[in-house]
Order: structure tokens, then C-alpha cells, then sequence
């Protein structure tokens, strides 16, 4: 085989071995999000919360410490609910169950889905959180109107870091049908002509309450 | 005492093989524009490479300009908030996308087969593609600054969801131009490869290779491993924005933190991409004006090997402040100090091969030399970034904008020019004129440490970056960096001058142009003629 061929047999080579390399890491780079959910769920990282009821745990409550619980609530554009709390915030010993009220109103006079996702800061206390009851396990309907009020019930695990004494939790609202959340799309859809076909295709998409959890 | 440099044997090549390369029958070229649409010759697509670069650094600059003029005192005065966004946002996607990577990629083109002593790249047809992609890509980015709504406004950075759910209708078109600017640089970086490990000259080792060619090679390793990722996380941009999928929204379950995990994981090495080729001209030119070997060969490879496999494991240091456990941000804190430790061995390198050394100022020395200086000026400001708590109160404030335009503009930018004045007499058979490229040399100095150094004392006062608009205590820093912008902005006129001079005419090249150059390509007459190494030059290697 002389210089030339031997040169084209390793390009050909190299080519494939780096399409190979090539299509691993776009593959890897899809793999990173449910590895980085896997993650975030193991250590608690970023607040986020199993998103299923736990049962509670009898395990006796620590009545030597008190953690100061505090909640927020955030709205959303896109979503004319307004969301309140019985309190701003609570003192609960670890082990205790709890209770407290939120209350969902939506001030426009159609229906709409919604739903509240949770954070939790500091993130390590995330794993320490146990739900047993929530609205944030699934999405919300409301009325036109209307007005609901839903109780979380939690505990906090025995096992709680000593040097967490304050753990805030955030509500934000979310609206479920997609197409309706994003603003600028339908600024750019107001000056189109296709605007009635496509005011048709929201109010199919909101109907089907699949589109939004896609994840 | 008189420290002992090992001594580093120069290299020999033999100059028969090239005489007769010119004997081969090659067919007419086309004439007119379809030559440079149809070219398949390394050279003229190295120089397209080089043209493209240079028009778009003037278009990127331009964008500068209009953010410097707004920002020339406080208040708004020139243009739009809006507007303002797309100009920063431009501004870093040109530069860092169609400026700083397709000059070195032209570089790379034009220079690899010459110093390896390859006829041509090996796949001259793939690599007309990945050129002709540029202008594409580009001309589609540049255009949604038309569309209604305006062009990217969300930063180079495109965090979600201000690139998804708050982006201009623009954003799909981005996309799609980010996308095919990725398949040319990945296209380029496969071809590169390939020509560096199959076509190397008989008895080159790859521990003989220069170390342009080693960097490069490096930097497509680089590029195969991090380009597709970027492809991966706009992909999943354009399905959040028009397919109703969440990756990055929370409404969802999405998360747009992993956004920036996914952004910055291609992120960190692309702006190392962005300068270990300059590593690589610097480590040519030096040696040649100091007319000594380059100290440290090996050192310098494993050092360039060791900041490429670092950066993929520093990515996190760019969002310290997203809420990241204290064991994260201690580990991506450390990591990235280490960086400094190869970073370092090659500072070391380059002042230890100008010891002694007998050393001529000649306009790519100046070049090279203000770069060593001035990187290493980055370097050190990328350390005070690097540490945890002192990153909460840099972060987003102009002491990082004056880091990264340290690295980048007399970092990447002057290593790209002394390329150019280095292998300008290669290219063209005519010395660049030396007074005027001089004279660039002294106003872009000035030009940009004006433009630069200031903003260090404003981002470490408090000035956020990326906004219009800003306090009354920041109004002197701003001024002179605005004038120091369109002094740098107005004396690249002159680099544009030079090589204009210089392909047109001037005082002859012979084929070794410079006193102390060694390698391979100066073994080739000047101008180097079309093809070259038809007949695979013999490689010596002097024994010690």
C-alpha cells in the first residue's frame, strides 16, 4: 500500500471515529437532564421537592427546638390567579405534623388551569420535607371566579440538620396550557391574519390537560 | 552564574522536495466568483476563512461602538433600551462566533499543511463546505436584527427562559444560524484532525509538530466534544419554544438552572477554544524573534493538554451564585485555580525562551509580547473570579466584562494579528509595511487598555454589566473606555491599510521571511505557491 491509500484508510478512520464521538456527545448532552433530575432529587440540590404524598413517620417530636417555617407565594403573567396564605409564617418542632391553608382565587371570569410548583431553600433541607398532603403534587382548575382553599400538611423529618433553623418555602404559579403563557408569541400572533385558526388550536390545546407536563 | 538552557536542537528540513512540486498538471480553476465558491485549495479557503473574519470583526465592532456611544454618559441618548440589548447580545455572538473562531480556523487552513508538510487538508471538498456555511449562518443571524420584534436581546449567553419564553419571535431564526455555524466549526475541527494525524510529513512525529499545529489539534478535540452539546441545548430551546416541551421551564418540571449547567459545560471550553490557538502562534513567533529555541517544548504540549481537560471540569465557576451547595462551589472554586498552575508553565516558557535571547521588535514580536503581558493581566483578574465568595459580588458587574475582553481582545485578538503580520510575507511574497504596522501596534495598545482598564474599577464598584443606562458615580470610567473604544475601533482601519499594502505590494519576501523562523512552511518559496508538498518533503530531525 503506498503513502496516499495509507493516508486515505486513516482519514476514513479518524472520520468515523470522531462522527462517532460526535453523536455520543450530542446523545450525552439529552442523557444530562434526566441525570441532572436524578441528582437533584438524590441530594436535594436546588430546592427540589418529590413531587409525590409521603406518609408520616411516628417518630416522636423534638420539642427542644423550634424551626421557624416561612411560605411565599409568586403569580405568574399569564395566569389571573392570586394565591395567599393563612400565615406568613410558622413555628413547628421537628416530628410535628402541620397544617396551613392556601387559597387560590382567580380573578378572570373564564376557566383556567394552573398549578403551584415548590422550592425549597436552603436546598438541604429539601430531603428533610416530607409532604404529605399538597396542591402542588397536581394541576389546578378553576372556575371563572372562583375561589378555593387548600390545606398543606407537612412534617419535618427528626433528622433535620442542627443548624437549620429557618426554612422557607416558595410557591410560584405556573399556567398549565403553554400557548397562552407565552406572551411575546401572541404579540407576534395578534398582527397575523391566522389569528382565529390559531385562537382555535389554544383553546384545543387547553383543553387537553396532557399539553404542559411533557416533562 | 549563567543558568544552562537545555539546548533544543533547531529543525532541518530538506528544501529538494520543493522545487518540483509545481510540475504536477493541475486543471484551470474557474474563473471568477465560482473559483472561491468551488475552491477546494487549502489556501484560498484559509484566505476566505481570514476575509470572512475580518469583515465580521468590523460588523461586531461596529455593534461595540454603538454600545460604547450610548454608554459615553449616563442617561439614555442614542438608542433604545431594547436595541441596546440586541447591539450587546451581537456584539458577543459576532465576535466570538464569526470573528475570533473562523480567523483561527483560516489560520489553521492556511497554515497546518504548510507546517506539516501536507499537500492539503484531507477533505479539501468537506472544508469548502464548512467555509461556505459561515456566510449562511451569519447572513441569517444578522437579518433577524430586521425582523419585527428585533434580534437576540438576551445576552451571548442566551440564559432561558429570556431566550425562550420572554425572546423576541426572532429566536427560532437564531437558532437555526447557531446551528449551522456549529456544523461548520465541527466540519472544520474533523478535518483538521484528519489531516493532523494522517498526513504529516514522513518521520514527523507528533511530538515534532509545531505548536500551532499541536494546539490546534487540541482545540478540535475540543470543539468535537462541546459543539454538539451547544447543538443539544438549542435543540431543546426550539422544542421549549415551538413544540410545548419544558426542559427549562419549572411550569413544566423543567429547570432553567440545568440550562446554564448545559450552556456552560460547552461554555468553558469554548473560550479556551478561543485561545489555545493564539497559545500556539505566540509559541512560533517568539522563539523566531528571540532567535532561540522555544524553551520547554513537551512542557507546553502537556501544559495545553492539561487546560483542555480542566475545562470540563470547571464550567460551574460561571454561576456561583445559583444557589450551589458549599462542596460544589469549593470544588468548581479549586478546579479552576488549578487552571492557572498550566496556565502558568507556559507564561513560564514563553519569558524563559526571551532570556537571554537576541531579540528584534519587529511588528509581530510587539504583538506577541503585549499579549504574554496583557493575558497574563486577564489571567489574574480570571483568578480574583475564581474564588467563591469574591464572585458573589463580581458577578455581572464590568470587573468580568474588562476579565474576559482582557483574554479575548489582547489575548485572542492581538495573537490573531501577529499571525497575520508573521505569515503575511508567506502568504503574499511582500513584507507588511513595518512603520504603519507599528503604528497599529501603539494606538491598539493604548486603544485597548483605555477601553479595558477602566472597567475593572467601575465592575468593582458596583457597575452592572449589560444595562443602558447607569449611576452618576460610574460617568468618568465609562468616558474614557468610550473613548478608548473608538480610538481601538478607528486604528484596525490601519491593520485593514497593511494588508491591503501588503497583498498589492512591497518590499520583497524571500522564502525563509524571518531571521530565526524554522519551521516547515519557511521552506516554501514566497509567496507559497498554489500547491505545495505535492511530494511529501523528508523530515529531519537533528540529532543531538
Amino acid at each position: 500500500m503506498d503513502r496516499r491509500e495509507q493516508a486515505q484508510v486513516g482519514v476514513r478512520r479518524t472520520v468515523i471515529r470522531t462522527l462517532a464521538v460526535l453523536v455520543g456527545m450530542f446523545a450525552f448532552a439529552f442523557a444530562l437532564v434526566p441525570l441532572y433530575d436524578v441528582f437533584c432529587q438524590i441530594t436535594g440540590i436546588n430546592g427540589k421537592v418529590d413531587a409525590t404524598a409521603q406518609s408520616i413517620v411516628h417518630e416522636g417530636v423534638d420539642e427542644s427546638r423550634y424551626i421557624n417555617v416561612q411560605f411565599i407565594t409568586r403569580g405568574s403573567p399569564g395566569l389571573p390567579w392570586q394565591m395567599s396564605v393563612e400565615t406568613r409564617q410558622m413555628s413547628v418542632h421537628p416530628g410535628q405534623m402541620a397544617e396551613v391553608d392556601f387559597t387560590f382565587t382567580n380573578n378572570s371570569h373564564s376557566e383556567n388551569w394552573g398549578r403551584a410548583v415548590p422550592s425549597v431553600s436552603p436546598s438541604r433541607a429539601t430531603t428533610h420535607l416530607r409532604k404529605i398532603s399538597c396542591f402542588c403534587f397536581e394541576e389546578q382548575q378553576l372556575e371563572g371566579d372562583e375561589r378555593l382553599t387548600i390545606p398543606l400538611v407537612f412534617q419535618l423529618a427528626r433528622d433535620l440538620p442542627e443548624d437549620i433553623n429557618t426554612i422557607t418555602l416558595v410557591y410560584t404559579l405556573y399556567p398549565v396550557d403553554r400557548v397562552i403563557q407565552s406572551v411575546s408569541l401572541d404579540n407576534a400572533l395578534q398582527s397575523n391574519t391566522l389569528n382565529d385558526s390559531q385562537s382555535d388550536l389554544r383553546n384545543d390545546l387547553k383543553n387537553n390537560k396532557v399539553v404542559g407536563e411533557t416533562i | 552564574m549563567a543558568p544552562k538552557l537545555p539546548p533544543q536542537p533547531p529543525l532541518q528540513h530538506s528544501n529538494t522536495a520543493v522545487a518540483d512540486s509545481q510540475s504536477h498538471g493541475h486543471a484551470a480553476p474557474p474563473k471568477g466568483i465560482l473559483r472561491w465558491l468551488l475552491t477546494t485549495n487549502h489556501k484560498e479557503i484559509g484566505s476566505l476563512y481570514l476575509i470572512f473574519s475580518l469583515t465580521m470583526f468590523f460588523i461586531g465592532g461596529i455593534f461595540a461602538l454603538v454600545v460604547r456611544a450610548e454608554l459615553f454618559q449616563p442617561g439614555l441618548q442614542l438608542v433604545e433600551p431594547e436595541f441596546f440589548n440586541q447591539m450587546t447580545t451581537m456584539h458577543g455572538l459576532i465576535m466570538v462566533f464569526a470573528a475570533v473562531m473562523p480567523a483561527f480556523t483560516g489560520l489553521a487552513n492556511w497554515m497546518i499543511p504548510l507546517q506539516i508538510g501536507a499537500p492539503d487538508m484531507a477533505l479539501p471538498r468537506l472544508n469548502n463546505f464548512s467555509f461556505w456555511l459561515l456566510p449562511v449562518a451569519f447572513t441569517l443571524l444578522l437579518s433577524t436584527l430586521f425582523m419585527p420584534g428585533g434580534g437576540p436581546n438576551f445576552g451571548w449567553t442566551f440564559y432561558a427562559p429570556l431566550s425562550t419564553t420572554y425572546a423576541p419571535p426572532s429566536t427560532t431564526f437564531f437558532i437555526l444560524a447557531l446551528h449551522i455555524a456549529g456544523i461548520s466549526s465541527i466540519l472544520g475541527a474533523i478535518n483538521i484532525i484528519a489531516t493532523i494525524l494522517n498526513m504529516r510529513a514522513p518521520g514527523m512525529r507528533l511530538m515534532d509538530m509545531p505548536l500551532f499545529v499541536w494546539t490546534w489539534l487540541i482545540t478540535a478535540f475540543l470543539l468535537i466534544a462541546v459543539m454538539p452539546v451547544l447543538a443539544g441545548v438549542i435543540t431543546m430551546m426550539l422544542m421549549d419554544i415551538n413544540f410545548g416541551t419544558s426542559f427549562f421551564d419549572a411550569a413544566g418540571g423543567g429547570d432553567p438552572v440545568l440550562f446554564q449547567h448545559l450552556f456552560w459545560f460547552f461554555g468553558h471550553p469554548e473560550v479556551y477554544i478561543m485561545i489555545l490557538p493564539a497559545f500556539g502562534i505566540v509559541s512560533a513567533i517568539i522563539p523566531t524573534f528571540a532567535r532561540k529555541p522555544l524553551f520547554g517544548y513537551a512542557s507546553m504540549v502537556y501544559a495545553t493538554a492539561a487546560i483542555a481537560l480542566l475545562s470540563f471540569l470547571v464550567w460551574a465557576h460561571h454561576m456561583f451564585i445559583v444557589g450551589l451547595p458549599l462542596v460544589a462551589e469549593l470544588f468548581f472554586m479549586y478546579s479552576t485555580m488549578l487552571i492557572a498552575v498550566p496556565t502558568g508553565v507556559k507564561v513560564f516558557n514563553w519569558v524563559t525562551t526571551l532570556f537571554r535571547g537576541s531579540i528584534s521588535f519587529e511588528s509581530p514580536m510587539l504583538f506577541s509580547l503585549a499579549f504574554v503581558v496583557l493575558f497574563t493581566i486577564g489571567g489574574f483578574s480570571g483568578l480574583m473570579l475564581a474564588i467563591a465568595p469574591a464572585d458573589f459580588q463580581y458577578h455581572d458587574t464590568y470587573f468580568v466584562v474588562a476579565h474576559f475582553h482582557y483574554v479575548l481582545v489582547p489575548g485572542a485578538i492581538f495573537a490573531i494579528m501577529a499571525g497575520v503580520y508573521y505569515w503575511l510575507p508567506k502568504w503574499t511574497g511582500h513584507y507588511p509595511n513595518e512603520k504603519l504596522a507599528q503604528w497599529h501596534f501603539w494606538f491598539s495598545i493604548i486603544g485597548v487598555n483605555l477601553t479595558f482598564f477602566p472597567m475593572h474599577f467601575a465592575g468593582l464598584a458596583g457597575m452592572p454589566r449589560r444595562i443602558p443606562d447607569y449611576a452618576l458615580q460610574f460617568a468618568d470610567f465609562n468616558l474614557l473606555s468610550s473613548i478608548g473604544a473608538f480610538f481601538f475601533g478607528a486604528s484596525q482601519l490601519l491593520f485593514v491599510l497593511v494588508v491591503i499594502l501588503c497583498v498589492r505590494g512591497g518590499k520583497k519576501a524571500p522564502a525563509k521571511a524571518w531571521e530565526g523562523a524554522e519551521d516547515l512552511e519557511w521552506t516554501v518559496p514566497s509567496p507559497a505557491p498554489l500547491h505545495t508538498f505535492e511530494t511529501p518533503p523528508v523530515f529531519h530531525r537533528a540529532s543531538h
